[in-house]
């Protein structure tokens, strides 16, 4: 009796509510139905599920209806909506009498009823009022007792079946309780039978689907049941768990359909496999569609019937739940799914049927979740709404193309009527969108009406995703709208409004480096370029293109003859030639200079060897490959500096990164670190390091900040950057080169007359009118020329030069420029001792500029006195021609040379004209020679150290009148010498002098840092020369080399005043009494002075005015000494120093006794005793200004002393001389000053110098051991 | 199993791209490069949640009527794309996990590699066997 059609208008309205029955007093049910309808509602109750489901808070509402037996289910009714939850009986009888009579029979009827059809659940409501009571009090029971007698009745062991509501309509504080215990009962109740009905529906639910594998089973027939809970759930505002029903729904269909994929096919299925008739699109505005739901239920639905179906009941409830952005997710998953499941099915369908569905889908999803949300909702979600609208527009599209509404010349007549065919499946229009203006059903048709109709609908669809898609960032897949808006302007003949979409999307490819895209997008804005007439444009993309790897060989080659065509189509207007950026054309690979250090002197060839990849698929035949070359004139660089390779540290070969091979993007290869190693040494020590590390020299590019959007410098770029050659440079021309694909040499003559510095700038490939421009080269490319002045230059073979060996020096000339003909000479201008050049003729070899070398030839010398010509062999320039040379430089006797030499040339020598060697304190003598070169008109100086190996010193040792020479010469070289042949002789040869050698070898080994001494003992017959003028002469030769020649070594020197003029003689004599001295007491020391000579004219030589004051002081024949008795382990007592005037004859003697105390205990050497000629102040020396320039003037003279001078004698001296002023006579005279003058070595014999006299310790030893402590 | 498995670098050029029907490239690399935007969106998206315990699995990027996309990316922005067939059903979200950690892995392992220039083209045998054997298994 429950047919489906009286089902329909609970359904559609969706409001209805569970039902519970009403029997018993009608009367007194409708007088509390309007409490009882509200306030069952107003308290939530929990509702604990079974299956471990969560439990619920749930508002129960209820639909009260009148008791009929019919409303009853019959067995195996499954309608779960009409299904009475609960019975409730309404009684208000209070007599006993009544409910006797009537009442329980009425009840009896009532439970028989409920008993019959299985149901349980059902209450008995007593009623109490109490006028009732107030009305009859006769035979009125307490109310309990009749609660009882019907719970006794009725409910046994259920006594919660029968409940009392007391007093409902009063608004008394119990009539509220009862009302609330009521309430509770009755929700309670209604919960306990929905999880007991629904409990066994479930479970019956489950038993059916547990048959699914079974044959006669129906997925629709399920699908009704579990629909049923469903729709109970949902009445039950349980939307959740209503939309779970449909989700298990979903799963299981979903199931089979894959199922039937893997070949498991279920027989039900075969009605979804029927041929799709009608594609209506998605039906989302009636919350229910009892069309499509017939249709399942008779089993005639297609697969796009139920799935639509399934979704719209989802979306339904999805909004319910306030959910509308899992609708659209939903709905893109959904129309992905079907159109898998209906390939999966293998669903016949008509061609573009599918693409209607589709479309008609999104614009309605779009529409309801549109129709349920605001502006700033929508704007806010655009993320989750932009998929159905790129969906749509890509389906519109392809309808579009399907239906021959894209092309130019409209639709074909097999197009017409597959137009027709699709729109006949969209059948009428729904009853909801008849009135609306815009609704998908409309929108499609129109669409598909004509041309102009699909564009405007095409472009708006397209427009709307593109915003979307820029609206929320979605950049790339923008692009990709953009880009097939692209298509379809191309199609459409507007390639005006294609090349900026083109553009765009090519822009992102290559700025992020995707090769595949920017090839196929590349390709289309080739043609795009092509039908607009971009020449320079489309010629630049077909470069790009002939040099694309991923296209085919064909397609290459028709992009690059297209550029070649076009080279030798237009030659003879003289219009500007087109100039394309190189770098798509072909790549400059390496660059290679000959000879490698792109360094050359003018005039020579050089030339440069490029290295070209090209990157056309063809041979290309280029007019001209022009490099064009900066010119910098480099001041300073003509004055013949060697310039070394050192500078470049690259050997002649440039290799030039291979930048932008389409693979990588120009992004990610920009900036390649560029490290280096730096070094930190010590300022004081540069072999210690004090750090080292790595420097990074491109920061500033590595650590700039990269922007997403490309930069305008990307070589790759869709418009090309304008390269422009540079005018007015010089060139370097190669005329008629084929271009072979891949790697090819050019080479290049390289002007090299200029002097400067060359650098290469651009490169430029001429192919008839277009040019390819290479606008920078990067790494910088240089090459120089400069000129060079011949050079000469003369350097010493070996470590040191020495002096008296013959040593060997080596001669470079660099030629530089100059040619060296036959019979150039070198004019060789000695200065006076200077190295004599020996061998008349020597080898020289001449090098080239690579110290490779070259020839050897002989040299021939001609040495007169002054002038030594060496006649060079012919060279040519930039060579090197070397030969050695043997000079000598005669060790000068006389070491003291006058100072500041002139040069012949006038240049004043101003080094030190001898100084020592830093090591071995050898004495270096430059040696200077100036040398004319046939290349100037200006002499070279040339110099050279010689090193003195010797160094001799010499003596003059006296005994009593006998007077000896000894000298001692000293090897300060590192080698070794031989000596022989030592000889002294008097230059005068005067005939009484005799020196007599006492050497007793005549040959000797002198080893290196060691001497050698000879002494001659000096014999004289009359009066001895007051000068003697002596020269000592050896022969010494290398003990090194085997056969050598001896060398003379001279070595002059000079004595004066040799003669004794007096003897000192002292003695020590212990105090009185006693044998030996003792320390620290007093004993006297008896000096003699005696003359030995005349004081002949050697004492007049000394000075004349000295004299004369003397002859004016005292008397005529006598002369004034100064002693002075000083030691360091004596104490002079008294006077340490005093005058003594020596009479001038023969044998005068004289005797001074001084006393003097020991220090020390031991053999104590005598004190010092030392013999002055005192000159006493003279009229002369008055006009000295002061006593102190006086002394200063006697401590000069005393400095000026050759030989055995102490350190402190000049201070001593002056000290005596100040005491002696001080003691003498002349204290008044201030200002005139005496003078004490040393006597020569050998004029004063101390007889005593080296005694010694034995001291013994003092007596009282313990005293003086205090002292000393 | 899948048809197409890309690395694409940090700055969005790909490392590595390999689809299996050899005549849909393109179309693969488009999708490939479209998928970035979502990837994009993601990961600014999750960084803005929780930047420390980032999943690199980035789910289902987007579906398309043929493929599914997924996406995954490493801690240092690398991203992998792996795209399915969608009638492929029978991959799970856990195979699509265990196919990225297998290639995240493969490619840590060319990373390690000293003669790899971080930033080049992706050439390894290894890690091609690795994806090989993730489209060929199914298809």
């Amino acid at each position: 009796m429950m047919e489906p059609q009286e089902e329909k208008p609970i359904i559609y309205t969706m409001e209805n509510k569970p039902i519970v029955t009403c029997a018993g007093d009608q009367a007194l049910f409708t007088s509390l139905y309007t409490p009882l309808a509200q306030q069952l509602p107003r308290e939530p109750m929990e509702w604990k599920r079974s299956y471990g489901r969560a439990p619920k808070m749930i508002h129960l509402e209820a639909n009260f209806v009148q008791f009929k037996e019919e409303l009853l289910p019959k067995e195996g009714n499954k309608a779960l909506l009409t299904f009475p939850f609960l019975h409730i009986y309404w009684t208000d009888c209070c007599d006993t009498e009544v409910y006797k009579a009537s009442v329980r029979d009425n009840m009896m009827r009532w439970q028989g009823n409920l008993r019959l059809h299985g149901s349980a659940d059902w209450v008995i409501v007593v009623v109490e009022t109490s006028d009732a009571k107030k009305k009859n009090k006769t035979n009125i029971l307490p109310r309990s007792s009749l609660v009882d007698k019907i719970r006794n009745d009725f409910c046994n062991k259920q006594n919660d079946r029968c409940v009392v509501l007391s007093d409902p309509l009063k608004n008394s504080s119990r009539s509220q309780e009862s009302w609330s215990a009521f309430l509770l009962k009755l929700r309670t109740l209604l919960l306990m039978s929905f999880t007991q009905n629904l409990g066994r529906f479930e479970e019956d639910m489950r038993t059916l689907r547990e048959k699914r594998n079974q044959p006669g089973w129906s997925f629709c027939d399920y699908f009704m049941v579990q629909e049923e809970l469903a729709f109970v759930f949902e009445m039950l505002q349980q939307f959740e768990d209503a939309l779970l029903q449909y989700d298990e729904l979903d799963a299981l269909f979903t199931q089979y359909v894959l199922n039937f994929g893997a070949g498991d096919g279920a027989n039900w299925l075969g009605s979804f496999c029927s041929p799709v008739k009608s594609w209506t699109g998605l039906l989302l505005r009636r919350p229910i569609d009892m069309e499509k739901r017939d249709g399942i239920q008779r089993g005639q639905a297609s697969l796009l019937e139920l799935r639509s179906y399934l979704f719209c009941r989802q979306c339904t409830l999805l909004i319910f739940l306030q959910r509308p952005w899992e609708v659209t997710q939903r709905a893109l998953e959904l129309l992905h799914n079907c159109v898998q499941e209906l390939c999966l099915l293998e669903v016949s369908m008509l061609e573009g049927a599918l693409d209607c569905w589709v479309f008609l889908s999104c614009l309605e999803v779009l529409h309801r979740i549109e129709g349920c949300c605001d502006q700033a909702q929508l704007e806010a979600n655009v993320s989750h709404t932009v998929g159905l609208w790129a969906y749509a527009t890509d389906k519109l599209k392809s309808l579009g193309y399907m239906c021959g509404l894209v092309s130019e010349r409209g639709p074909l007549s097999l197009e017409l009527n597959r137009t027709v065919d699709l729109l006949a499946g969209l059948g009428d229009e729904k009853a909801e969108t008849v009135h609306s203006l815009q609704s998908p059903y409309k929108k499609l048709k129109e669409a598909l009406s004509s041309v102009e109709a699909f564009e405007r609908h095409y472009l708006e669809l397209s427009h709307a995703a593109v915003e979307m898609y820029t609206a929320i960032g979605r950049m790339r897949s923008a692009r990709l709208v953009g880009k097939s808006l692209a298509e379809f302007y191309m199609r459409k003949g507007d390639p005006e409004q294609a090349e900026s979409f083109l553009q765009n999307a090519l822009g992102s490819y290559v700025s992020e480096g995707w090769s595949l895209p920017v090839t196929h997008t590349r390709k289309q804005m080739a043609e795009c370029q092509k039908l607009l007439g971009k020449t320079e444009n489309y010629l630049q993309t077909s470069a790009l293109l002939a040099g694309d790897a991923n296209l085919t060989n064909e397609e290459r080659i028709h992009f690059c003859q297209e550029i070649l065509t076009f080279a030798d189509q237009s030659t003879d207007s003289k219009a500007q030639k087109v100039a394309l950026s190189m770098s798509y054309f072909a790549q400059l690979k390496q660059l290679q200079f000959r000879p490698a250090t792109a360094t050359v002197h003018s005039g020579t060839a050089l030339q440069v060897e490029l290295c070209l990849r090209s990157l056309m698929p063809v041979a290309v035949p280029l007019e001209q490959l022009a490099a064009s070359v900066h010119f910098n004139l480099e001041q300073g660089e003509t004055n013949g500096k060697t310039r070394g390779p050192q500078r470049r540290p690259y050997p002649g070969t440039v290799l030039f990164p291979l930048g932008n091979s389409s693979a990588m993007p120009p992004s990610a290869a920009v900036p390649s670190l560029e490290l280096e190693e730096i070094q930190d040494r010590s300022p004081s020590d540069p072999r210690t390091l004090n750090s080292t590390g790595m420097v990074c020299k491109n920061t500033h590019l590595v650590m700039r900040r990269r922007d997403s959007s490309p930069s305008p410098d990307t070589p790759n770029l869709v418009s090309p950057v304008p390269v422009v050659m540079e005018d007015g440079a010089k060139m370097l021309m190669s005329g008629d080169v084929t271009l072979l694909p891949g790697n090819n040499s050019i080479v290049f003559s390289v002007p090299s007359q200029e002097l400067g510095t060359y650098t290469l700038r651009q490169l430029c490939a001429t192919v008839g009118q277009v040019q390819f421009v290479l606008p920078h080269i990067s790494p910088l490319v240089q090459y120089e020329v400069y000129s060079q002045e011949p050079q000469l230059t003369v350097e010493p073979l070996t470590d040191q030069l020495l002096a008296g060996l013959p040593q060997r020096a080596k001669v470079r000339l660099q030629t530089g420029h100059y040619t060296v003909k036959k019979g150039d000479a070198l004019q060789l201008t000695n200065i006076d001792s200077i190295p004599i050049l020996t061998s008349s003729s020597c080898p020289a070899t001449i090098f080239n500029s690579t110290a490779e070398r070259v020839d050897e030839s002989v040299l021939f010398i001609q040495s007169s006195d002054k002038v030594t010509s060496i006649s060079l062999p012919p060279t040519p320039p930039y060579h090197t021609l070397e030969f050695q040379l043997e000079v000598l430089c005669v060790i000068p006797s006389d070491p003291v040379r006058p100072e500041n030499q002139r040069l012949t040339n006038g240049e004043i020598h101003h080094r030190p004209r001898s100084y020592s060697h830093p090591d071995n304190h050898m004495t270096a003598i430059n040696q200077r020679m100036s040398v004319d070169c046939p290349w100037s008109i200006y002499s070279t100086p040339i110099s050279l150290t010689f090193y003195i190996p010797f160094k001799a010193k010499h003596s003059l040792l006296s005994a009593g009148n006998r007077k000896y020479i000894q000298v001692c010469l000293q090897n300060v070289s590192d080698v070794n010498f031989h000596l022989m042949d030592q000889r002294l002789t008097e230059k005068h040869h005067e005939s009484s002098l005799e020196l007599q050698s006492l050497n007793t070898k005549a040959h000797q080994l002198v080893c290196s840092k060691q001497s050698v001494y000879c002494v001659w003992d000096v014999r004289w017959k009359e009066n001895m020369p007051v000068c003697l003028q002596c020269v000592f002469s050896a022969s010494f030769s290398s003990a090194s080399e085997e056969v050598s020649a001896f060398k003379p070594y001279h070595y002059e020197f000079q004595l004066e005043r040799v003669t004794t003029l007096y003897s000192v003689r002292a003695e020590i004599m212990p105090a009185a009494g006693q044998q030996n001295c003792h320390s620290g007491s007093l004993c006297g020391l008896e000096m003699s002075i005696t003359r030995l000579a005349e004081p002949d004219d050697d004492e007049e030589d000394d000075g004349g005015t000295e004299e004369k004051g003397q002859t004016e002081t005292e008397e005529v024949c006598s002369t004034k000494l100064m002693y002075e008795v000083a030691g360091s382990s004596w104490v002079v007592y008294g006077r340490s120093s005093g005058l003594v005037s020596m009479p001038a004859d023969a044998n005068a003697n004289h005797r001074v006794q001084v006393e003097l105390m020991p220090l020390f205990a031991g053999h104590l050497p005598f004190p010092d005793i030392k013999v002055f000629k005192y000159l006493p102040p003279s009229a002369n020396s008055a006009s000295q200004p002061d006593t102190d320039s006086c002394v200063e003037n006697g401590m000069l003279s005393l400095i000026d002393r050759p030989l055995d001078d102490q350190g402190d004698t000049a201070s001593f001296c002056s000290q005596g001389s100040v005491h002696s002023v001080g003691s003498g006579e002349q204290q008044s005279r201030v200002l005139p000053m005496p003078r004490l003058e040393p006597f020569s070595p050998g004029q004063v014999f101390n007889h005593s110098q080296g005694c010694q006299v034995l001291v013994l310790p003092s007596t009282d030893d313990c005293v003086l051991e205090i002292n000393a402590t | 199993m899948a048809v197409c498995i890309a690395v694409i670098a940090k700055e969005n050029y790909p490392l590595f791209i390999r689809s299996v029907p050899v005549q849909n490239e393109l179309k693969f690399h488009y999708t490939v490069h479209t998928s970035l935007d979502v990837v994009e969106e993601k990961i600014s998206a999750v960084g803005k949640a929780m930047a420390d315990q980032r999943e690199l699995y980035l789910g289902l990027l987007y579906p398309t009527e043929d493929y599914k996309v997924y996406g995954y990316v490493t801690n240092s922005k690398v991203k992998f794309v792996i795209v399915v067939d969608s009638s492929n059903t029978s991959l799970r979200d856990n195979e699509i996990r265990s196919m990225f950690r297998k290639l995240h892995n493969s490619f840590t392992d060319v990373m390690c590699n000293p003669f790899y220039n971080p930033g080049d083209t992706i050439q390894s045998k290894a890690f091609d066997s690795i994806v090989s054997a993730m489209m060929v298994q199914a298809s």
